[in-house]
């Protein structure tokens, strides 16, 4: 395997940024053939495809699309540019060098499901990209790709950027409508789902996407699904932006197949250890919200998919990859991560703004030496009771690095707390 | 100051308006024009976008006091948000951080003696491999060390005489 570039093409073309530069690297013809289909069709050829939801989820994206009830008159396609995942910094990349593909995959999804409007919504931290988005979309506009009858299609959509304003819990799907909206930026209650009448964006039926994923959809109808299918493994088709960072001595995105083994994406890509006598520790395969894995060579020659990484205990997630030396102490790792979700919880639901506050608390004391063994025991019982009991899966991810620190690394506790054992 | 009126936000109030089917989705770009009026979301500020959206001040608020790049106090006129989550702290960002605090002799969240920066940090940025990093005035900073990073100061500071508090 190796580099390969369906997403990160503006490292191979330069100034992809650019319409016309885009449109002479097969820019709009995907858009272009999808327009001449049925809108059935192309949910068919994405659904064919295998694409999976790169946004950590990994749902089929064309049986997301299919979700949609066609009847209804009006729909909503929300693309999920919030990319705020500890260690996640894909979709930055693709909205900064290959903004077009981003956008033509997103009208794609619209024309399947007929809908009148696109909103991407950004990051506010995002704020000079949501300025170049808004560039291109004028220029698509002036050029017909945006707007009323789209390339003489008949055919009308609009696309419009909003920024967000620095709250994790808007990458949650509910949350990001909710603060679309103008409202707080927290989980509805579900069902109904954003897919049906009554749960989406202003209580419409909405396709809510990730960045990389729909930025894969032009491929997939320029070149058709099979040509994706044979991309990566069965259960996990196409490439997969990697974002490695923490102790390797090159970090950043690598662009691979999914089914990459991760001792290639670190040895042969990232470059090793960053300090080349310490050797690697830990990793956290999907930023701060999986669950942590010792870097044994089981793990080193694990496939970066779907379903191998449910094997060895982890998930491969949005594939924020943040790599731990030998130097560095996991409780430290476990109370920044807890540190994150405290700040982060969005406080609706009970389990997780009191747990994530208490949390941080005890691993404070385990960390200053003030802890005791019964604390560590306390911190697990307290994640595992707020894992399955929230509304959204904040809750989970603020668990995972508590129970799986203390699981995979108890004698990191230990230490903290062996003057009382 | 307004921006009610003010003939400099006309055009991107009229805009915002326009892209939702609805005047309340319209709260978060108007309280980013507030902030730059006002170099903070206050209370004019607030009742202003209410009044343009046809809410109450305190569902304004409350919309301001959940994100954390509305700033509910003065700033000052370099507001310097550091990232010191995960991975940027596995590359020093929370030495860099302490650091850069000492520096400018401010505790955290505070404003130096000149009114020129303000200091927090920040969770993820998304700038994972470039640490480490900040956000000044919701512009990126990447790759920074402390001799880049008073190169920058020293910049700033004459840069920023003159000119008036704000963000973007």
């Amino acid at each position: 395997m190796g580099t390969m570039h369906i997403l990160l093409r503006g490292r191979d073309i330069e100034n992809l940024k650019q319409l016309e530069v885009y449109e002479q690297h097969e820019g709009f013809s995907a858009l272009r053939a999808a327009l001449g289909m049925s809108p059935a069709a192309v949910i068919d050829e994405v659904k064919a495809s295998g694409l999976r939801g790169r946004g950590g989820a990994g749902f089929p994206t064309g049986v997301k699309w299919s979700f949609i009830p066609q009847q209804e008159p009006v729909k909503y396609v929300t693309v999920n540019a919030d990319e705020s995942e500890t260690g996640t910094f894909k979709d930055r990349e693709i909205m900064e060098e290959n903004p077009y593909q981003l956008i033509e995959g997103s009208l794609i999804c619209a024309y399947a499901i007929q809908a009148r409007a696109v909103y991407i919504y950004l990051r506010g931290e995002f704020w000079d990209i949501g300025t170049q988005l808004d560039d291109c979309i004028e220029q698509l506009r002036a050029k017909g790709y945006v707007g009323e009858n789209i390339m003489g299609s008949g055919y009308s959509c609009e696309v419009y950027t909003h920024l967000g304003a620095g709250a994790y819990i808007c990458g949650e799907e509910s949350a990001l409508l909710n603060s679309l909206e103008g409202y707080l930026g927290q989980p509805r209650v579900r069902p109904p789902f954003p897919a049906q009448k009554g749960g989406g964006l202003y209580k419409e039926a909405t396709v809510v996407n990730n960045v990389e994923t729909l930025a894969n959809v032009p491929f997939i109808l320029n070149e058709g699904a099979e040509a994706f299918k044979a991309i990566g493994t069965t259960q996990s088709s196409g490439t997969k932006i990697y974002c490695v960072s923490g102790h390797v001595k090159k970090p950043g995105n690598y662009e691979l197949p999914m089914g990459t083994t991760f001792r290639e994406l670190l040895f042969e890509h990232a470059g090793g250890p960053l300090h080349g006598e310490r050797g690697f520790k830990a990793m956290l395969p999907s930023g701060g919200s999986g669950p942590i894995v010792p870097l044994t060579d089981e793990v080193l020659d694990t496939p970066m998919s779907y379903e191998d990484c449910a094997n060895i205990g982890t998930i491969i997630g949005s594939a924020s990859i943040i790599i731990m030396d030998e130097s560095v102490d996991i409780t430290w790792v476990a109370s920044k991560v807890t540190k994150f979700f405290a700040h982060e919880s969005c406080g609706k639901c009970t389990p997780c703004r009191e747990g994530t506050y208490w949390l941080d608390k005890v691993i404070d004391r385990i960390l200053d030496g003030r802890g005791s063994p019964d604390d560590v025991r306390r911190i697990a019982d307290v994640a595992e009771n707020m894992a399955g009991t929230t509304l959204c899966a904040l809750g989970d991810f603020a668990a995972n690095p508590i129970i799986h620190t203390i699981k995979q690394f108890p004698d990191d506790f230990a230490r903290h707390v062996q003057a009382e054992a | 100051m307004a921006i009610i009126g003010n003939a400099k936000y006309q055009a991107r109030i009229k805009r915002h308006l326009a892209k939702y089917p609805t005047k309340r989705s319209a709260v978060m770009p108007l309280l980013y024009i507030a902030q730059e009026e006002y170099g903070w979301v206050n209370q004019a500020g607030i009742n202003e976008v209410a009044q343009l959206l046809d809410l109450d001040p305190t569902q304004v608020k409350s919309i301001a006091g959940f994100y954390t790049m509305y700033s509910e106090k003065p700033k000052g006129k370099y507001w310097l948000q550091v990232c010191t989550d995960l991975p940027c702290a596995l590359q020093g960002a929370d030495e860099f951080h302490a650091w850069l605090k000492e520096e400018l002799g401010v505790q955290e969240g505070g404003t130096s003696a000149d009114g020129m920066f303000t200091v927090e940090h920040v969770m993820c940025l998304a700038a994972c491999d470039k640490a480490p990093m900040l956000q000044c005035n919701f512009h990126y900073v990447e790759n920074l060390d402390k001799d880049s990073m008073r190169a920058l100061l020293a910049k700033w500071r004459v840069d920023g005489a003159g000119a008036a508090n704000g963000s973007a």
